[in-house]
């Protein structure tokens, strides 16, 4: 497909705000929205908070439990069938992201449309947890997309998932979305929290070259 | 030669296409995709609908679990050891601890290898029951998730009680168990169990006798026993293809042995997507007896310890050894060397879904791509066992 060969010859720039100097979208127009107007912007927001799921390992089990009868996320609002992170408002990553993910995790997340969100949910996501000195974990998700609530725990249980919602609704309710993208940096590779997906995808060690793989890898 | 090359998920654009001759359309399948276990890569070569090759990728969940426990004292690797496998933490905790004792010539209290057995059977059903849910999920019907989610909480309940983990446990000791049980806990035990029993027939007429259900799983997917043998597929994967192997009849470890009576080794011979669907169904009915059986024998059993005192530094002596337990998903074995350190010089995991996975070279090509994900989900695999 098109993104293939756009890969080979140039990095991959998704159209994400904070480009440019402004974000395109939201800057200014959010600003001057008066006040009333950002209180009924963010309670439908924070109320309305399609999930993608990004489940990786142990906690995307303890991340299902939470969207089943007993503990039930839907009833907060959360609406766990977005068919993709395209349709998506909250990216809920929940796992050990490793160094071979990474760039997934960052291509998704450059997928979701703004305003998002990113819940990192058990402590491989948020630092790298049991596998903190692993050669292949990436110690925290934190390093590849912003984060706006850790939930800590070895798996958390479904209820510190329920609290981590309420948290980021609690800053959905007093946030705007002219500072939120005010203070990002105009470069995505500037930060290391905004490395770009094709960033990510450089090794250090690259293998033999095999006939069935391309060297872009 | 030309050829398309089509991507779905995270890596979509970052992989390679083959050298396939003529118009083999590629399709890249993950690593991110909307199954619910997990982050597996298939590479397709599809020719029309049909799928030509299939090559699972694996790797995206690689922690290095293998080079970690070198870097982890005895009681610390069990910590690592029930989390590759997340859905069955506590059988794979019982590898390492029962290479770790065989190493130390050590004895189990009697209290403890049947409060074992019991808690293995325990999480054998609550394994199961993911997968009873989530495969008819990923085909399309979404009750039964829920009915096997209800129960799964129940059974989280009791092991919660006793071991304070939903599901990483971290019960077993080197020696034994971490902890007596809770008063009362063998009758509560007792009623979950009871419950979750009245309760599978749901399940059953839900998902069996759903013609749809039937119709997308029967007869697809065929995986024939010379292949299981072949890949060294186990479990109940390689069960429902005729191969009568399993290692609680055929190599007794824990109380196993003297339960010969109430284990039964269900198989069957269709090795179809459905005929693994019954056999881990089959096998969630078996686990409950098991696990009554194994609470009747702990109620005859006097009161004694269910754990030793351990030496405050463990220290496992020269050689090696090779502890391999029936994981709920098959066959998980230890390989473990020591050269009498604290840690283990060497501690190989052979893990089940790893070798189950790499079965579906063999079972995809010539099926439909509709049916990719009956055949993918029906070898009920985990992806960090998989990676390890």
């Amino acid at each position: 497909m098109n993104a293939r060969s756009r890969n080979e010859t140039a990095p991959v720039h998704l159209g994400m705000p904070g480009h440019g100097p402004e974000a395109p979208r939201l800057g200014p127009l959010a600003r001057l929205a008066p006040e009333p107007l950002k209180v009924v912007l963010n309670w439908g927001r924070r109320y309305s908070l399609w999930v993608f799921n990004f489940g990786l390992a142990c906690c995307a089990i303890e991340f299902i439990a939470a969207s089943m009868a007993r503990h039930d996320f839907i009833r907060l609002g959360v609406i766990p069938f977005a068919p993709g992170p395209r349709q998506a408002d909250l990216m809920v990553v929940s796992g050990t992201v490793t160094d071979k993910m990474a760039p997934a995790v960052r291509r998704l997340y450059e997928q979701m449309p703004d305003p998002k969100y990113v819940i990192s949910f058990g402590a491989c996501s948020n630092c790298g947890g049991p596998y903190w000195d692993s050669y292949s974990v990436t110690k925290g998700v934190d390093q590849i997309v912003p984060v706006d609530v850790y939930v800590p725990g070895c798996p958390p249980r479904p209820e510190a998932l329920l609290q981590g919602i309420l948290k980021l609704q609690e800053k959905i309710a007093r946030e705007s979305l002219g500072e939120r993208y005010a203070g990002r940096p105009a470069s995505p590779a500037g930060a290391p929290g905004a490395a770009s997906a094709s960033a990510l995808t450089s090794g250090l060690v690259r293998g033999p070259a095999t006939p069935g793989e391309e060297a872009g890898r | 030669m030309t050829e398309t090359t089509v991507g779905i998920g995270g890596a979509a654009g970052s992989f390679g296409a083959g050298t396939g001759q003529g118009t083999d359309m590629v399709l890249n399948i993950g690593p991110q995709h909307p199954s619910t276990h997990g982050v597996l890569r298939l590479r397709l070569v599809l020719d029309g609908e049909r799928i030509a090759a299939a090559e699972p990728i694996v790797g995206y969940m690689h922690r290095g679990a293998e080079k970690l426990f070198e870097a982890r004292d005895y009681r610390q690797i069990i910590m690592l050891a029930n989390r590759h496998d997340w859905l069955s933490a506590f059988s794979n905790e019982l590898g390492v601890v029962l290479a770790v004792e065989r190493m130390l010539g050590m004895e189990v209290p009697a209290r403890a290898v049947w409060l074992r057995t019991l808690l293995a059977e325990l999480n054998r059903v609550l394994n199961h029951l993911m997968f009873l849910g989530s495969y008819p999920l990923e085909l399309g019907g979404i009750t039964p998730i829920f009915y096997a989610f209800t129960e799964r909480e129940e059974l989280q309940r009791v092991m919660e009680e006793v071991s304070g983990g939903r599901m990483h446990y971290m019960f077993n000791r080197v020696g034994g168990l971490k902890d007596e049980l809770p008063a009362g806990w063998t009758g509560r035990a007792r009623t979950t169990v009871a419950r979750v029993r009245s309760q599978m027939g749901r399940l059953d007429d839900l998902v069996l006798g759903n013609e749809i259900f039937r119709g997308r799983t029967r007869g697809v997917g065929r995986l024939d026993a010379g292949t299981v043998h072949a890949y060294g597929v186990s479990g109940p994967v390689a069960r429902a293809s005729g191969v009568d192997f399993d290692l609680r009849r055929d190599e007794p470890y824990l109380a196993y042995g003297e339960l010969a009576d109430v284990l039964r080794v269900v198989t069957r011979t269709e090795g179809d997507c459905l005929a693994r669907f019954e056999c881990l169904l089959d096998q969630v009915h078996n686990s409950l007896d098991l696990a009554d059986a194994c609470l009747e024998r702990l109620a005859e059993l006097p009161p004694g310890p269910v754990n030793q005192r351990l030496p405050k530094v463990l220290k496992a002596p020269e050689g090696h050894t090779y502890a391999w337990t029936e994981n709920p998903l098959g066959l998980n074995g230890y390989y473990l060397v020591s050269r009498g350190e604290k840690t283990p010089w060497r501690l190989k995991l052979r893990s089940a879904s790893y070798n189950n996975v790499q079965a579906l070279v063999e079972l995809l090509p010539g099926t439909l791509v509709s049916d990719m994900v009956a055949i993918l989900g029906s070898l009920f695999f985990v992806v960090g066992d998989v990676d390890k």
